[in-house]
């Protein structure tokens, strides 16, 4: 085991360690917690959880968002809903049973004792959403309504129509907006980390780019959390927001902590085909969709004729004929690379040739148009908004698109990176989802994580440093940082080169979803390591970016985004590549069955691989933390 | 099959360009000389914000984020209506098909006193926060909350409620509002949790805080109903009522509550 990876896990049987901890835990007296700042950087779900908890705790929070307000994170677009083991229908759900669906979702890749923890607080997360006002939907006796997820033989899903994460993050949001009132918390908008400042083996603060002004700033604290949210925009073309970036994370990395398992993504199978060359991002269709509709393409590659008119005998169902016992409902990253094959073999369908079909007209005649209207008619309209077409009439064409990034910095039990001090949450650290996550699964990490976990483990850290000073924000330290981070952004705009960050950003995409996709193997991902330190010696070269440093820019924040994705992307390959087995998300054509299924190697890989930065985009170190699998075993997952 | 691949061409914007907060502003024209009618709104200004960066000119600075219409941070108005001539539609959403070949298309920030520009079409809602800051909120600390299925809530109370609490807090309502009223927004919100059993012990000096922040900062309403027309999550203006109601009793109950001290 390496020294600097001790996950810290508490003894004991995994029903007890999170008792335990609690009971061991140190404190902070309610009267000293003033006397601690907390820095929280994002202000999603797990961001605007954690930094209103704690400023109710007592501790003084500056909490920093790069939107004009809270309610702007990601976390708002999630559609489908928020596990939690409440067991309300008595369908046989319980917490092991949501620890032991998220270990065999994530593919044996996580770790047991934080995925256990996240199921025992996730009936807490429930409560304490319903105490806020969250307007979760109702069974007409007024109690709470579920539905199911991909992944999961119960009936354990929250959802407020198909905008959960959308209500969810507005009542974390609102519970901010009164510790902002109170001030307990000083909120800053619309400002940027571009560095986290290490001081003494300590995380010591950040500086700050504020994105109105152009101004540098550094914010010293006794403890720095990071709740930055996921990497999935590296791939260009993803359901990410536009702004969603991988910055203070890697700013994180740079400083000492290790990233974890960077080649863990998730693609989502179900999300409209890009439409032209001008797309800036994809957008998700629920999941839930499979359950009416048939995927299929034409038999022949050639076939150009409206869906309508090619018989039955001349359409392949293919997942109906590959996996006949979960059909269309097989698991988002099979049937994400069924698709993928589909189109690849060049039965692509649309004017791109870029998709497949979803068809609806079998339950139609089914089941009527008016059932199936009423099930699915708020994604109907979004469909047509967005492509023209009317799903009811003509095939919706779907096609996978990069989703959620399960790697991230890598976190103890405590949710502490390698850096003392800087702690991790939600989609930005690794620990929770393994190397796939399942659906409702990380509205409930975020909240856990914010609500429930980090507001215990950090007093563990405050605690002994009552009483000893903290360097403030004018040690030579944040002066040299904020320096830096002024030079570099000045250098972005001085090189006069002739393409946009965008134009590189797009590049970089496709090189990574081309070898680092939806399948990888070794002779692509050295290729993308060939290419990558090419275009990133030319971004560093040939960058344009227009207007000044002291007003908005936009094209600015995006050169210190694209940035840091092209040094991630390096990672995530390399990552790709020494991971030489197949296991969720990650789907190395090397390591398959006869059959196309993923071939694990749990001998050699069921570890964690947590990457040291050394000053080199293209030399990092390994370092590997071993899983230990206790309380479940270690089974193939086979859907067949 | 629709009309796929199709192109619009010969298009005029007429973009509003104010370089910050007490600089002047002014429209500049630009032409796009064509455009895939399956690209959104956004992304034919991403074109010709490539196209500026490409002349070496500044790009349009505006806000935006999910692309998805449900992050409320995309904003424009666009020929005169908050968030263009789709109904029930954020401008993220708003694509290149519903405009022809040849139109000009005047694309302004948000107007409204409350939400001054900060550079070309971006605007300032922080005045939102402050009143959700006022008591847009359930006083509910973490942890100690009883067990979510211990008040059964009606299905139609829970729906109404959702049919408030869906607002994306663009600010269209303010924008489109002669009075740059904000009434659309701080209905929904309190609403929202008015409505709801677990809203009821801070009912009243919700409404009344929440009501009295908004009037320091915007307009007052004059029934137009623009806002509702605007509001890309077509939310009721009823709420408006509600909230009215709300805040007159809040009003006569705290006069009973001075005349027993």
């Amino acid at each position: 085991m390496d020294p600097a990876l001790d996950a810290k896990i508490p003894a004991g049987p995994i029903e007890d360690k999170w008792d335990s901890y609690k009971a061991d835990v140190k404190l902070v007296n309610p009267n000293n917690k003033r006397r601690f700042k907390i820095i929280v950087v994002g202000t999603g779900l797990a961001g605007a959880s954690a930094a209103a908890t704690l400023a109710e705790l007592g501790y003084q929070v500056d909490a920093f968002t790069y939107h004009d307000s809270p309610r702007r994170a990601h976390s708002i677009a999630a559609q489908g809903g928020i596990n939690a083991a409440k067991n309300y229908h008595g369908d046989g759900d319980s917490i092991h049973r949501l620890f032991y669906d998220t270990i065999k979702g994530g593919d044996f890749r996580s770790r047991e004792g934080n995925v256990h923890r996240l199921a025992q607080v996730s009936v807490d997360i429930i409560d304490q959403m319903v105490a806020q006002g969250v307007p979760f939907a109702r069974e007409y006796g007024g109690l709470l309504d579920n539905r199911s997820f991909g992944g999961a033989q119960v009936s354990r899903t929250f959802y407020a129509r198909g905008q959960t994460g959308q209500q969810l993050l507005l009542g974390a949001y609102q519970q901010l907006e009164r510790q902002v009132g109170l001030g307990g918390v000083r909120l800053w908008n619309r400002v940027e980390l571009v560095d986290v400042v290490v001081i003494d083996g300590r995380c010591s603060g950040i500086v700050t780019r504020d994105l109105v002004t152009g101004e540098f700033h550094s914010h010293a604290a006794h403890a720095v959390v990071l709740a930055t949210g996921g990497y999935g925009n590296v791939f260009f073309l993803s359901t990410n927001a536009m702004a969603c970036n991988v910055t203070a994370a890697w700013r994180a990395h740079q400083r000492g902590a290790y990233f974890a398992n960077p080649c863990y993504t998730q693609i989502h199978p179900t999300c409209i085909p890009q439409a032209d060359e001008t797309q800036s991002k994809l957008t998700l269709m629920s999941e839930s969709l499979r359950n009416d509709g048939r995927v299929w393409v034409p038999k022949n590659p050639d076939d150009r004729r409206p869906a309508d008119e090619i018989p039955e005998e001349e359409r392949d169902y293919y997942l109906e004929r590959l996996y006949p016992s979960y059909g269309n409902l097989a698991p988002r990253d099979i049937s994400s690379r069924a698709a993928k094959r589909a189109v690849d073999s060049g039965r692509g369908v649309g004017p791109l040739k870029n998709g497949v079909y979803l068809d609806f007209s079998a339950a139609i005649q089914r089941v009527g148009f008016d059932t199936v209207w009423e099930r699915y008619s708020n994604l109907f309209e979004m469909y047509e908004r967005i492509t023209g077409e009317n799903p009811t009439k003509v095939p919706m064409r779907i096609y996978p698109a990069s989703h959620y990034t399960m790697g991230g910095l890598w976190v103890d039990y405590e949710l502490m990176t390698t850096i003392p001090g800087l702690y991790c949450m939600g989609e930005a650290n690794f620990s929770d989802h393994g190397a796939n996550r399942l659906g409702a699964s990380a509205l409930m990490q975020g909240l856990a994580d914010g609500y429930f976990v980090l507001p215990y483990t950090i007093g563990n850290y405050l605690a002994p440093l009552l009483g000893k000073p903290a360097p403030g924000a004018d040690h030579p330290e944040f002066k040299a940082a904020a320096f830096a981070a002024r030079d570099r952004f000045q250098n972005y705009l001085e090189i006069g080169g002739t393409r946009s960050p965008d134009w590189f950003h797009r590049e970089l995409g496709k090189i990574i979803w081309d070898y680092c996709g939806m399948e990888r193997n070794e002779a692509g991902l050295e290729k993308a390591l060939s290419e990558l330190p090419a275009l990133y010696e030319e971004f560093k070269r040939d960058l344009r970016v227009t207007g000044d440093g002291a007003s908005v820019n936009q094209t600015l924040e995006k050169a210190g985004r694209v940035d840091d994705f092209f040094q991630l992307g390096m990672l995530m390959c390399r990552d790709a590549l020494e991971r030489k087995e197949s296991c969720g998300g990650h789907f190395r054509t090397e390591y398959q069955d006869e059959e196309g299924e993923a071939k694990r190697d749990d001998e050699h890989f069921a570890h964690v691989a947590a990457w040291e930065w050394t000053g080199e985009p293209m030399k990092p170190v390994r370092h590997q933390e071993e899983l230990e699998f206790e309380a479940v075993h270690l089974a193939t997952r086979s859907y067949k | 099959m629709s009309a796929h691949g199709r192109h619009l061409t010969n298009l005029t914007l007429k973009i509003w360009r104010q370089a910050g907060p007490d600089t002047p502003g002014r429209f500049e024209t630009y032409r796009i000389d064509s455009i895939s009618d399956e690209a959104s709104f956004l992304e034919m200004l991403d074109v010709l914000n490539e196209r500026l960066i490409a002349d070496d000119r500044e790009p349009v600075v505006f806000d935006n984020d999910c692309r998805e219409g449900i992050c409320g941070a995309c904003s424009l108005m666009i020929n005169g209506q908050a968030h263009g001539p789709q109904r029930g539609t954020a401008t993220c959403q708003l694509h290149m098909r519903k405009f022809q070949s040849g139109d000009e298309i005047v694309v302004e920030p948000w107007r409204a006193t409350a939400f001054p520009i900060i550079k070309d079409l971006m605007v300032d809602r922080s005045p939102f926060d402050r009143i959700i800051e006022s008591g847009g909120f359930i006083t509910a600390p973490t942890g100690g909350a009883p067990d979510a299925n211990l008040i059964p809530i009606p299905k139609v109370v829970a729906d109404a409620a959702m049919d408030a609490a869906e607002c994306i807090g663009c600010g269209a309502c303010v924008a489109a509002c002669p009075n740059g009223a904000a009434h659309l927004f701080t209905a929904a919100k309190v609403s929202h949790l008015n409505l709801l059993p677990q809203g009821q012990a801070e009912r009243f000096s919700r409404v009344e805080s929440m009501v009295e922040t908004m009037d320091e900062y915007f307009g007052s309403c004059t029934n137009h109903g623009e806002c509702e027309a605007a509001c890309p999550k077509s939310i009721s203006i009823d709420f408006i009522a509600l909230m009215h109601k709300d805040y007159l009793k809040a009003k006569l109950a705290n006069r009973r509550e001075l005349s027993r001290t």
